[in-house]
């Protein structure tokens, strides 16, 4: 375990694991929450790393002068973090995401193809058979980079990325897939789309997804994509 | 009551101190760019420090109240007015049923905080009042404010009612904050920088370039970051990173070599190498950064950033203390 600072109100811990590194950050994240360290005001995981955001004020206030502020945080980080205690942290929830392949929404299910040397019903069958997980949010809120794409599948970004790409489209960047939950650019190849409501800022959490969750897909029709659209 | 907004100029925002606790839900804090600003503004009209007020960029911009309030604004080099009665930063005045407030463009920096007695009374979303405008929730419907919006306000602070009624016969009051809190745009600003996680994935030319030269800052900027241009920033090595997170401050360099300064609404994760992060007190100066501005960057210790942002909030809570004594 590596700790760095991110600036002066941050820093990020670098776990250092062969495999499993997902296990091993969401322990980490979850032993950090529950040590409820004192100026630690947030803690998020990002796949091999965690970054915990903490204000250095109420460091201080716990007693620390500006030389020992960082170190205070990384220590306690530390000890928290090797706590042998058996945690009881949330087990990986199993989420199905309706996704519909049709060729409207799918803008580059023929490059994937090309590139995969398959035909498109062979790349569709291929991602939504396979089992994911979400190695973390972020890029835009909700979005989730999903891990366990069949090795096939993997296709570069685009050079230059599109200016829009529609909300709930479904893409592949690299050896990754992941949900575009807003109207937003991006250089993924889409492949099709949900209907589901990836982000909803009234709901707590507001995202969807969350890192460690299991991910299946159910593939739907474009008449079901409609139906839910109602 | 409300205020209506006669001209929206180029970008204002709903802006309080914004969001903390959702990054796991790829949530960025948001929130005024300068959020000293905004909490010493908001102190200054009775307000509490994490009432939401206006984040005004390049100014454009022009308001005219219903009911009577106190407003007080900081930021950058801004001509501000009420009819013809100037405004100066960082200093309270109060505003008739009916008056206009004119925001003007700067002479200096990019963006203003403007508050108002009783706060803007938009309701909270995840915590907050703050616009965010990539995922397009918060502040008024998440979006940036149009002409002819109408701004809901909360109600005046005791301490608001007991100023707004001994400034009826002086106007625009006498105490103020000193210049330096309020207005921290520069003509050719320094941010003062600590090093990132991977400042040694550079060589020591890249951190010459960095700690020495001017970087111009490009039109491509906006609240998720500062773009700037200048010598290529060169990689040692080209092992591709995985991503980590990153905060408003970080200071990374996509493949261009031409590094980004994130601001309030960056990502919360993100793949470049980070080579340095602009100190928290410095934040205050990023956000005035504006395109055709030349910056430079100036390497503190950890312990300095450190030692200057406690002795800032030192000042802060003893100009909190001062105001709470005035009658």
């Amino acid at each position: 375990m590596k700790i760095t600072p991110l600036g002066d109100s941050a820093l990020i811990v670098r776990v250092h694991s062969r495999d499993e590194s997902l296990d091993v950050v969401l322990d980490a994240v979850h032993k950090i929450g529950v040590a409820q360290i004192p100026g630690v005001v947030e803690v998020a995981p990002a796949y091999m790393s965690i970054g915990v955001f903490f204000d250095p004020m109420q460091v201080a206030t716990a007693g620390a002068g500006p030389a020992a502020i960082f170190d205070l945080v990384a220590e306690q980080i530390r000890q928290a973090v090797s706590r042998k205690t058996k945690s009881t942290k949330p087990t990986a929830r199993l989420v199905k995401i309706p996704v519909c392949y049709d060729l409207e929404f799918a803008l580059d299910l023929t490059d994937v193809a090309q590139h995969a040397r398959l035909s498109a019903k062979q790349v569709v069958d291929l991602h939504q058979a396979a089992e994911y997980r979400v190695n973390c949010v972020g890029f835009t809120p909700g979005f989730p980079y999903l891990s366990g794409l069949p090795k096939k599948l993997a296709t570069p970004r685009h050079a230059t990325p599109r200016k829009e790409i529609p909300a709930g489209s479904v893409a592949i960047g690299g050896a990754q897939t992941g949900i575009y939950p807003f109207r937003s650019p991006g250089g993924w190849n889409v492949i099709g789309r949900t209907p589901l409501q990836l982000f909803d800022p009234l709901k707590n959490p507001p995202a969807l997804l969350r890192a460690g969750d299991r991910v299946r897909i159910r593939p739907i029709t474009r008449d079901e994509f409609n139906a839910f659209k109602k | 009551m409300s205020a209506t907004i006669s001209r929206a100029g180029f970008l204002t925002t709903i802006q309080d101190l914004g969001r903390l606790g959702f990054r796991e839900s790829g949530v960025s804090p948001g929130g005024a760019l300068d959020q000293y600003a905004l909490r010493v503004a908001n102190l200054l009209v009775g307000n509490v420090e994490v009432d939401a007020g206006l984040e005004i960029t390049l100014g454009g911009f022009c308001v005219r109240f219903e009911d009577e309030r106190l407003v007080s604004w900081g930021g950058g080099d801004f001509d501000v007015r009420m009819g013809t009665a100037a405004l100066p930063v960082g200093h309270l005045a109060l505003v008739r049923a009916g008056e206009e407030v004119i925001v003007d463009k700067p002479k200096i920096g990019c963006r203003a905080w403007f508050a108002i007695s009783g706060g803007i009374d938009v309701p909270i979303v995840l915590g907050s009042r703050a616009t965010d405008l990539r995922a397009g929730f918060g502040g008024l419907d998440g979006r940036a404010l149009r002409d002819r919006d109408n701004i809901p306000f909360g109600k005046n602070s005791a301490l608001a009612q007991r100023w707004i009624n001994s400034l009826r016969s002086e106007k625009i009051a006498r105490v103020s904050a000193s210049h330096d809190w309020a207005s921290p745009a520069r003509a050719d600003p320094i941010l003062r920088i600590v090093r990132g996680s991977d400042w040694s994935c550079f060589d020591a030319a890249a951190h010459r370039v960095l700690t020495s030269e001017r970087f111009t800052v490009s039109p491509d900027s906006d609240r998720m970051g500062a773009r700037l241009e200048g010598s290529e920033l060169k990689r040692s090595e080209e092992a591709d990173l995985v991503s980590e997170a990153v905060a408003p401050g970080t200071i990374q360099v996509p493949p261009s070599g031409q590094p980004i300064v994130l601001l309030g609404d960056c990502q919360t994760i993100g793949g470049y190498p980070k080579i340095a992060s602009v100190i928290t007190v410095d934040l205050s100066r990023a956000a005035q950064l504006r395109p055709g501005d030349r910056v430079r960057f100036h390497e503190v210790v950890l312990e300095e950033a450190h030692r200057l942002l406690l002795e800032r909030e030192r000042d802060f809570q003893y100009f909190k203390t001062g105001l709470s004594l005035r009658p």
